[in-house]
């Protein structure tokens, strides 16, 4: 840490030692910053919100013009429910749905296969046609909303799937809002919600995105997202660094298809947990706006100001919320949703209190939005942008945040990119030993865990009323399916199959194929399937 | 249980939740306390998970569950292990409500561990196991 005169003025006239504290994540923090710590010229490296390198935000008003998206993954059980849950959650202010699917829609399996039971509906919603998608999205104008999926083996299917909802409410394809997450490479290394392998996973993501391109104008056809990584271990550095060099392969595999940065890059979009120690994540973003910046604009040349302003939604909670004192994690996400505005998030999905024990119910979800609520209308957080440009210490942190994050891009770049490190398993192996590490911490209480490894007691969370799952909807979901594949015309279903699998086997974009079997009412496992003759599976490297 | 040898436990993650960050550090963590510890990754069915058990001799079978399906999923590798003869002790970890733990273990499990549990109390539950 460099240090510099008036810093050590302030320390000479100390009777105490200061020891330099670390970030949540490693990074070493200024004791005190002062004018000195402040690199750089304000147009090179902070710019004015909404300009090159938008490290103040890619927008010039920011919150100024409307706070950000207040949006809360909601999902269970059978469509019909999840329809509900959407109502309510609209009903009480919320301003964009977050759809939360099931593992076998997540990983293309039909509610009636053996490897479902006992998943169907758990999760998440259960979709096993364009039916459930119809059902989820009852009485809901698409024209108005916009709709996030946390959907990524499956996305094509899935986008498909809300296409064709929009068709069917006279919605045109250009008017539909929203987002798919739509990325793989984080799947193989976190989360596990994989199917084929990386390779032809990238072909079918480059496939969305330029369909997206053409089709979809106002639709994120991939939400790059780092926030697998943080939760599976992975420092903040870390979540930027792979989340960034994830980007760069997505970005490489539309551009060898010769399509040009200007025309996707503006409509790429990114994901990321936000924890509780505030400044370190008012950081990253800032860090990670301007890197995305610069590399857009300097390694692939992009003309387009859009293509170069990061825009990212973030999950306030996950692994920082824990069993023990439950109630304890309502502060935590309120403090998480503070360093997201601070970071200028886009959107924000917070936490419920009780999702250490399960999915969250009607009320504790309510709860977490009131807690964004609180922050966005009585906290003056949306009363000017990116209040804590400037600041000595904050600056001083971003440029830290940049270096190390930097440091480990290059390092996968020489590795050959994330695609070779994932299928050698690098990337696993550097996250769980963070993630070891971070527990051995907490186990010697190096780390502080208020209510678990510090100041616990007995908490009384035997006293919450969780999140029931009714084990008999699963079997509604199956009559219905089944009632499905007899109704629907078997030869239509059949031909568009062919004529996908045919497709998978070529070179040409799977989108149209995927649509056209999606209106044909053919079934998530039914595709999945015909891909996955074509494609082959995944094989996860295990190691310890 | 075999003599001779440092005990085995097989770390399981049955059924299609794909978190693996606390199978990984429980296995980890056993491991470097001198057991011998088998991770056998992602999606194993019941069937797999009692297999290897009964191929790989191992005194422990950990599940880690963090989709919610923990009853049923328990409640089959139990089965699999009775069906095999297997007198193998069982403990379950993940995202368990309170209210659910009695339950889960009449289904079979002997012992349960939910998030913010420390690392020795299981290591001391596997200790006086296996002593």
């Amino acid at each position: 840490m460099t240090d510099n005169p008036t810093r050590d003025r302030w320390r000479k006239n100390l009777n105490v030692e200061i020891t330099v504290r670390r970030t949540s994540s490693g990074l070493p923090v200024l004791p005190l910053a002062t004018p000195e710590d402040l690199a750089g010229a304000y147009e090179d490296n902070l710019g004015n919100p909404g300009e090159f390198p938008y490290t103040r935000g890619p927008y010039p008003t920011m919150y100024l013009s409307r706070p950000w998206t207040m949006r809360q993954y909601a999902g269970f059980g059978t469509p019909e429910e999840t329809n509900i849950r959407y109502k309510y959650l609209m009903e009480h202010g919320g301003t964009g749905l977050s759809v939360a699917f099931d593992l076998p829609s997540q990983i293309g399996l039909d509610s009636d296969d053996p490897m479902a039971e006992d998943e169907v509906g758990r999760v998440g919603v259960a979709i096993d046609s364009l039916e459930d998608m119809e059902t989820v999205f009852k009485d809901i104008d698409l024209s108005k909303v916009s709709t996030s999926f946390t959907i990524n083996a499956t996305a094509a299917i899935m986008l498909a799937m809300y296409i064709a909802v929009g068709e069917k409410q006279a919605v045109p394809p250009q008017k539909l809002r929203g987002t798919i997450q739509n990325d793989m490479l984080k799947e193989f290394v976190a989360r596990g919600t994989w199917i084929f392998p990386p390779r032809p996973s990238l072909r079918l993501i480059a496939d969305s995105i330029i369909y997206c391109s053409e089709h979809l104008p106002r639709f994120n056809p991939i939400s790059i997202a780092g926030a697998h990584f943080r939760d599976a271990g992975a420092t903040a550095m870390q979540e930027i660094a792979f989340t960034l060099a994830d980007a760069v392969e997505y970005v490489q595999s539309v551009l060898e298809r010769g399509i040009k940065i200007d025309e996707f890059a503006p409509r790429l979009s990114f994901f990321f947990y936000t924890y509780t120690d505030i400044f370190e994540e008012a950081a990253k973003y800032r860090a990670a706006r301007r890197m995305w910046a610069r590399l857009v604009k300097e390694r692939w040349d992009a003309q387009d100001e859009k293509s170069m302003a990061f825009r990212f939604g973030v999950v306030c909670g996950g692994a920082s919320l824990c069993a023990p004192e439950p109630m304890n994690n309502i502060v935590r996400v309120a403090y998480q949703v503070l360093a997201s505005a601070l970071g200028g998030a886009q959107s924000v999905f917070s936490c419920a209190y009780d999702e250490a024990y399960a999915l969250p119910t009607a009320e504790t979800t309510r709860l977490a939005l009131r807690t964004q609520q609180v922050c966005a209308e009585e906290a003056g957080l949306t009363n000017t942008v990116d209040p804590l440009g400037g600041s000595w210490f904050l600056e001083s942190l971003t440029d830290a945040m940049e270096e190390q994050a930097g440091k480990t891009m290059d390092k996968i770049a020489e590795l050959g990119g994330m695609v070779p490190c994932i299928e050698k398993g690098i990337v696993q192996k550097w996250i769980a030993e963070e993630a070891y590490q971070t527990e051995l911490k907490l186990h010697r209480g190096e780390k502080v865990w208020v209510g678990v490894n510090k100041y616990r007691t007995e908490d009384g969370s035997d006293r919450l009323i969780v999140h029931h799952h009714d084990r008999n909807k699963a079997s509604d979901k199956i009559s219905k399916l089944k009632k499905l594949r007899k109704e629907r015309s078997t030869e239509r279903v059949r031909k568009s199959l062919d004529a996908l699998k045919q497709a998978c086997e070529g070179d040409e974009n799977l989108m149209p194929y995927v649509l056209e079997a999606v209106k044909a009412y053919a079934t998530v496992g039914e595709i999945n399937s015909v891909m996955k003759e074509v494609f082959g599976e995944f094989k996860e490297p295990v190691f310890i | 249980m075999k003599q001779g040898g440092p005990s085995r436990i097989l770390i399981a993650k049955p059924g299609l939740d794909g978190h693996d960050r606390g199978a990984k550090v429980i296995a980890r963590y056993l491991r470097d306390a001198g057991f011998e510890v088998i991770y056998m990754g992602l999606r194993q069915t019941p069937e797999k998970i009692a297999a290897t058990a009964d191929q790989e001799d191992v005194d422990v079978v950990g599940l880690s569950i963090l989709s919610g399906a923990h009853l049923p999923l328990t409640e089959k590798v139990k089965k699999e292990l009775c069906s095999r003869g297997l007198e193998v002790k069982l403990m379950v970890g993940g995202t368990i409500p309170r209210s659910e733990v009695e339950e889960l273990k009449a289904a079979g499990a002997d012992a349960v561990f939910s998030t913010g549990t420390d690392l020795d109390e299981i290591l001391e539950y596997v200790k006086n196991l296996l002593s």
